[in-house]
């Protein structure tokens, strides 16, 4: 196998492998590498469910992916949110965010992290992105006209630019001297499955409980036909810590007062994990011959689902900026190419990691005067139309500026 | 990059090849003396492409749209030009009197990985040798030079029969010169102070004499202008006040 190629891409997750298709559906003569220092197959071990907005799925329908995401993927037709404090019987709903977008096409869809991995990975092979052995990128250097990337098997490797998509936690981005601000929120977000006994018709809810969010995402039914959801709920760190360690039945019990009796019976149904939740973003996206995208360069609070899809925002306009210079013969590493893209996606991501903290600030905690006020701002959007659908635009990432892939088209 | 030193250790010693690979740092930093010109160039060079493109009947979309041309680039400096239309499959032949300019472009090209026919030489040495080209770019040049109906037809005369021949360059209007005497070289620092005298900028109308006098035929013309705002650079076929670009033909 050759060792020089336009592009790597360090991180074979879906924001590395979605770059890596829509970089070589755009233009086949573009060499891009995908490395990961997991073997392929421990990404379909991933428990977690991600919510793909409307624009993401256009792009996804595009690259061609979408057919082998479907059968597994649920359609979010209706959310609502609530603010609640535990035990409480009754949930006012202050916002409820119905249906479609356009016709027939809900704004979003949750799709289990494994099977949107293994269909990327798939379809990546198939346009011809070299998928390395698993190895980390320990080290690298940016000479005249190319980076020299050394791996951890020792081997080295050439390219003209090196993408990090190596998560919140970028070993790259560290290695590229690149700082952060970070603000850890003393909360862990616990992942699990549940089943349910009743339908849950597709509907999302969200509930602001004193702790922080709590999130029930309408996962599609499994083999069996057993009606499922994904749950994303919030606590303090230590409290989360102590919670996923509890027994079964202690767990059961724990999240039925939280998750209420109205889809009936609840089993758990997945392994329990905790992910510490913070607000990380990169103060430079880019160097000379080197950019970050998806969770490299902002992590941000799950709170309004829109970790994902800023990232493949990102994705989408980094791989139009790339695919857009190359026609005009630029070098696809040069600083003033790549600054487009900074441009293009730093200030969005600024701002939603701005949002999205407000939001948590706004929510997580019990103090009655400003649950009052924020209860009153929530009615007030449920009763103002433009303005609920320019939160539901938002939520279904087709804000302004979008990347050609993102409204379905062609680079 | 051991293949470059390959490349140039039988002419250079190891001093002038750092002497030239600072100024070929220099050339293509895209935040340093050159700035104003990579700004520019994204537009210079999508207007050269979709030209060739229409006129040879290639896709435009095709990042190797121009495969197989070959293309005399006249004044080619660090190699801002002639590099991307190589990576776009020309065959480039970049031509500049400064013989620090030709090495500092073969060093880039080489880093790069492209392969450019870079000569210290003179347009009027190339056309004395007889040599035709698909195109013949001469770009920010014309300013420069001393007798431009001269320089022109020696221009036309490297343009094969079905060729084409670009000049892009600066109008002699009052607007020019406040903003690419005094904006560009005074307010903005943008270039440095004398880079152009505004007596020798040219009209379009003396550029169009000159290339029919060189028997070509003017198939577009058109401005290029900067909004400070968005900066950024536009086409703007309508405003040919200051900068401006002329294509001409030879017919079969």
């Amino acid at each position: 196998m050759s060792d020089r190629f336009d592009v790597i891409i360090a991180g074979g997750g879906y924001i590395g492998m979605t770059l890596a298709c829509a970089l070589r559906d755009a233009d086949e003569s573009i060499a891009v590498a995908v490395i990961d220092p997991r073997p392929m197959d421990s990404a379909l071990r991933d428990g977690r469910a991600s919510a793909i907005a409307a624009a993401a799925r256009r792009m996804y329908v595009h690259l061609g992916v979408w057919p082998e995401m479907e059968p597994a993927a649920q359609a979010i037709n209706e959310m609502i949110v609530t603010d609640s404090r535990l035990g409480d019987s009754l949930r006012p709903v202050y916002l409820t965010f119905a249906g479609a977008i356009r016709d027939g096409e809900p704004f979003a869809h949750m799709v289990p992290n494994g099977i949107m991995v293994k269909a990327l990975a798939r379809r990546a092979a198939d346009l011809g992105v070299a998928i390395l052995p698993p190895a980390a990128v320990s080290d690298f250097k940016v000479e005249p006209g190319e980076v020299k990337a050394q791996l951890s098997t020792g081997q080295s490797l050439s390219c003209r630019l090196l993408v990090a998509a190596d998560g919140v936690k970028s070993r790259l981005r560290a290695l590229a001297g690149i700082r952060t601000v970070d603000w850890d929120y003393g909360q862990s977000g616990i992942v699990t499955t549940v089943r349910h006994e009743r339908p849950h018709d597709g509907r999302a809810e969200e509930h602001f409980l004193p702790a922080g969010p709590f999130a029930i995402l309408p996962l599609a039914d499994d083999a069996e036909g057993r009606h499922r959801s994904s749950l994303v709920w919030t606590e303090r760190t230590k409290t989360a810590e102590k919670i996923i360690s509890f027994d079964d039945f202690t767990f059961r019990l724990e999240l039925e007062r939280r998750f209420g009796h109205h889809l009936g019976d609840l089993e758990v149904a997945g392994p329990r994990n905790a992910y510490p939740l913070g607000l990380k973003l990169a103060r430079d996206w880019v160097k000379p011959r080197f950019a970050l995208a998806g969770d490299a360069a902002h992590g941000i609070h799950p709170i309004a689902g829109q970790g994902l899809n800023l990232g493949l925002r990102d994705v989408a306009a980094l791989a139009q900026v790339l695919v857009e210079a190359r026609r005009l013969g630029l070098d696809i590493g040069a600083l003033d190419v790549l600054e487009r893209y900074q441009t293009w996606r730093r200030f969005d991501a600024f701002e939603m990691g701005v949002v999205t903290d407000t939001l948590n600030r706004l929510f997580s905690n019990d103090f009655t005067p400003l649950r009052a006020l924020r209860d009153l701002g929530l009615g007030i959007v449920d009763r103002l139309p433009s303005l609920k659908q320019r939160f539901i635009g938002e939520a279904a990432g087709s804000g302004g500026g979008l990347p050609r892939l993102l409204r379905g088209e062609a680079i | 990059m051991s293949n470059v030193n390959d490349a140039t250790r039988s002419t250079v010693d190891d001093a002038e090849i750092r002497r030239f690979s600072a100024m070929a740092d220099e050339w293509w930093s895209t935040t340093g003396k050159f700035r104003p010109l990579h700004k520019f160039n994204p537009t210079r060079i999508a207007y050269v492409k979709s030209q060739l493109c229409q006129h040879f009947g290639r896709d435009e979309r095709s990042s190797s749209a121009l495969d197989g041309l070959t293309i005399l680039d006249i004044g080619c400096g660090g190699g801002l030009l002639s590099e991307p239309l190589a990576r776009l499959g020309a065959s480039v032949t970049g031509a500049d009197a400064s013989a620090t300019n030709i090495e500092v472009a073969r060093l880039h090209a080489a880093s790069s990985g492209l392969t450019i026919d870079y000569r210290a030489t003179t347009a009027e040495a190339i056309a004395d040798s007889g040599q035709t080209f698909d195109v013949v770019l001469a770009m920010e040049i014309i300013e420069h030079v001393s007798d431009i109906d001269l320089f022109i037809r020696e221009c036309a005369r490297m343009v094969r029969p079905g060729g084409l021949l670009l000049v892009a360059t600066l109008n002699r209007t009052p607007k020019s010169f406040a903003l690419a005497i005094v904006g560009a070289e005074y307010i903005l620092r943008w270039l440095p102070v004398g880079t152009h005298s505004w007596h020798k900028f040219v009209k379009p109308s003396e550029l169009i004499d000159a290339l029919e006098a060189g028997g070509l035929n003017v198939l577009d013309q058109t401005g290029v202008s900067f909004n400070p705002l968005l900066d950024r650079w536009s086409l703007n076929p309508r405003d040919l006040d200051v900068n401006y670009m002329v294509l001409a033909g030879r017919v079969d």
